[in-house]
């Protein structure tokens, strides 16, 4: 059985179309990235997968129907929906007598362990800690919960680099195995690229890119073409190119490491530049293509 | 893990938020000992006339005292239940954290049903236990000076047990009673994107105030009075508001039971909490 599948995925609110027919497959012991700029529709799928909010088409997260099911799902889920949601007046020891209290499968020990690797004090109001704190404090709640589903979208927001790669350094050391999955949104794209096993571009409520890892480093190639190859180069049918230092980069979707070879340096394309390959020319804000 | 100890888990998280509920009756009752205490010579003077005075009014003379102090002391978590739930809802989506609560196994009816019980039987069995210590207290201190001023003890003309399970249904019958009440407020909580105070009380003076003028009528503001103070005439006998009620005869369960003031009220109960729980279940933080 798949995490979460989703087909014909829509939610359009009054005035918009969030998401406009989603077909999405993620399986278990994935992590999968979603990314996509600005009211691409990624919170609303959060938000759809997660059972916050109603949906058209068919959705099934761990089996259940996440709007119907809720209370069920939320057994064996849990999200970070933003770093800042623990409640200023709630004390360390309370949030954790509360998830101890309320979730069956909250392993406080653990808790404890990853409390006792940051500087946050037993005894400490979140509204005493600072922002990366509390983000600490939410991640040692979360991470002793023994979830098969984890959602986080945008967790490390406004938080410093140090931080975000210690994150990510947990999350994958500490906590990910096969039996769980975790989708994570984002927009320090970069950063959480050596962190995923799937791809998933969204732009404009539709899924603009589905793929593996592995699929996404043998497809997407860049070239740093050497001038007299340029137009051999453009006949080959590149998704995009710029200009660097006077020598044009192309990147090619799908075409063979042999042929692009001779027309100049090759490398494996970045998350990042494929985003704005595929997605960054219609804006007009990024690209040259 | 079951319904029943997430239930009362998050009845505990809302007393951690919300430390009022518990203090300020607290806060209420040392102050009103206090005032007592410095009187107490006085009171006792008092006492000494007591033996004189007809029968009837030698009761009423006597638990005087203690009767205004536990209504206030009542009276002051009914009022911090009104600022409670006017809050609960509507905090956790102003602060963001109704998104932490969702992530975690409570169902959206457990939260809902767990911040009604907090004005409804938490902070009125706290503010009756609180009336009852004070009332204990101030028994000992007075019988204390009483002998030591060598007056005879005219306390015991009161059958203080009676009294006291009369608070305690009366604080009952007005749970029931105010059901509704409290039911409106957090739906208002629940519903409102700011000022939850005006949103619940606004429309309703709005609509009594409309119509006066059209109609010259009062049927809200009657309704408004009979929910707020129709506890008591339906609850207990009919002298029972000229004579402070210190019988169990003064009771009046079965008269209470088939007013259909309390069973629509509790309809109306339902419906508001029902609305409740919708309205958190598909609804954004701020």
């Amino acid at each position: 059985m798949a995490a979460i599948e989703a087909r014909g995925l829509r939610k359009a609110y009054r005035s918009t179309v969030a998401l406009d027919g989603i077909d999405l497959k993620v399986e278990q012991g994935r992590i999968l990235g979603l990314i996509g700029p600005n009211g691409a529709g990624k919170t609303t799928a959060l938000k759809s997968i997660l059972g916050l909010t109603t949906f058209q088409g068919e959705l099934s997260v761990l089996g259940f129907d996440p709007w119907k099911q809720r209370d069920q799902l939320m057994r064996e889920v849990c999200f970070i929906a933003d770093v800042a949601v623990l409640p200023r007046w709630l004390r360390v020891p309370q949030a954790l007598d509360y998830v101890a209290g309320v979730h069956p499968r909250f392993d406080r020990a653990k808790a404890e362990g990853f409390l006792a690797r940051t500087t946050i004090k037993p005894k400490s109001r979140v509204g005493e800690l600072s922002k990366g704190m509390v983000a600490q404090l939410h991640l040692a709640l979360v991470m002793a919960i023994d979830a098969r589903l984890l959602v986080l979208d945008e967790p490390t927001l406004g938080l410093d680099i140090l931080f975000r790669k210690q994150f990510y350094d947990t999350l994958l050391n500490d906590y990910f195995d096969a039996n769980r999955t975790i989708v994570v949104t984002t927009h320090q794209v970069e950063e959480v690229q050596h962190v995923l096993t799937d791809l998933v571009f969204i732009d404009r409520g539709r899924v603009a890119l589905d793929c593996s890892m592995e699929a996404f480093e043998s497809r997407f190639m860049e070239v740093m073409v050497l001038p007299e190859r340029l137009e051999a180069a453009r006949a080959l049918g590149p998704i995009h190119e710029r200009q660097v230092f006077g020598r044009g980069i192309l990147m090619f979707d799908g075409v063979g490491r042999e042929q692009l070879e001779v027309l100049g340096e090759t490398r494996t394309a970045g998350v990042a530049d494929v985003f704005v390959a595929l997605l960054g020319g219609r804006q007009g804000a990024e690209g040259t293509a | 893990m079951n319904a029943r100890s997430d239930f009362l888990w998050s009845v505990r998280r809302e007393l951690w938020e919300h430390r009022s509920a518990y203090l300020a009756p607290m806060a209420i009752a040392l102050l009103a000992l206090t005032g007592f205490v410095l009187h107490l010579g006085q009171w006792a003077e008092a006492m000494r006339t007591v033996p004189v005075l007809p029968p009837a009014k030698q009761v009423a003379v006597i638990v005087m005292p203690f009767g205004l102090m536990s209504s206030v002391i009542l009276v002051t978590g009914w009022i911090v239940g009104v600022f409670y739930a006017l809050d609960a809802l509507y905090a956790e989506r102003r602060d963001r954290s109704m998104l932490f609560w969702k992530s975690m196994p409570v169902s959206d009816l457990t939260t809902v049903l767990a911040k009604a019980a907090v004005p409804l039987v938490v902070i009125p069995g706290v503010a009756t236990a609180i009336a009852l210590v004070a009332q204990l207290v101030l028994l000992a201190g007075g019988a204390t000076m009483l002998a030591a001023r060598g007056i005879e003890s005219p306390l015991g003309t009161v059958t203080w047990v009676q009294t006291w399970i009369a608070m305690v249904y009366g604080v009952a019958v007005h749970s029931l009673w105010f059901a509704p009440a409290y039911g409106w407020l957090l739906l208002v909580s629940a519903w409102t994107r700011r000022s939850p105070f005006l949103w619940a009380f606004l429309p309703i003076f709005a609509a009594g105030a409309v119509e006066r003028i059209t109609f010259g009528t009062s049927y809200v503001g009657n309704l408004v009075r009979d929910r707020v103070g129709g506890a008591m005439t339906a609850a207990f006998r009919d002298d029972a508001m000229r004579e402070p009620i210190t019988q169990l005869a003064q009771l009046d369960p079965l008269r209470f039971l088939s007013t259909p003031g309390l069973w629509i009220g509790l309809v109306f109960a339902a419906v508001f909490l029902a609305a409740a729980v919708r309205l958190r279940r598909s609804r954004d933080p701020e």
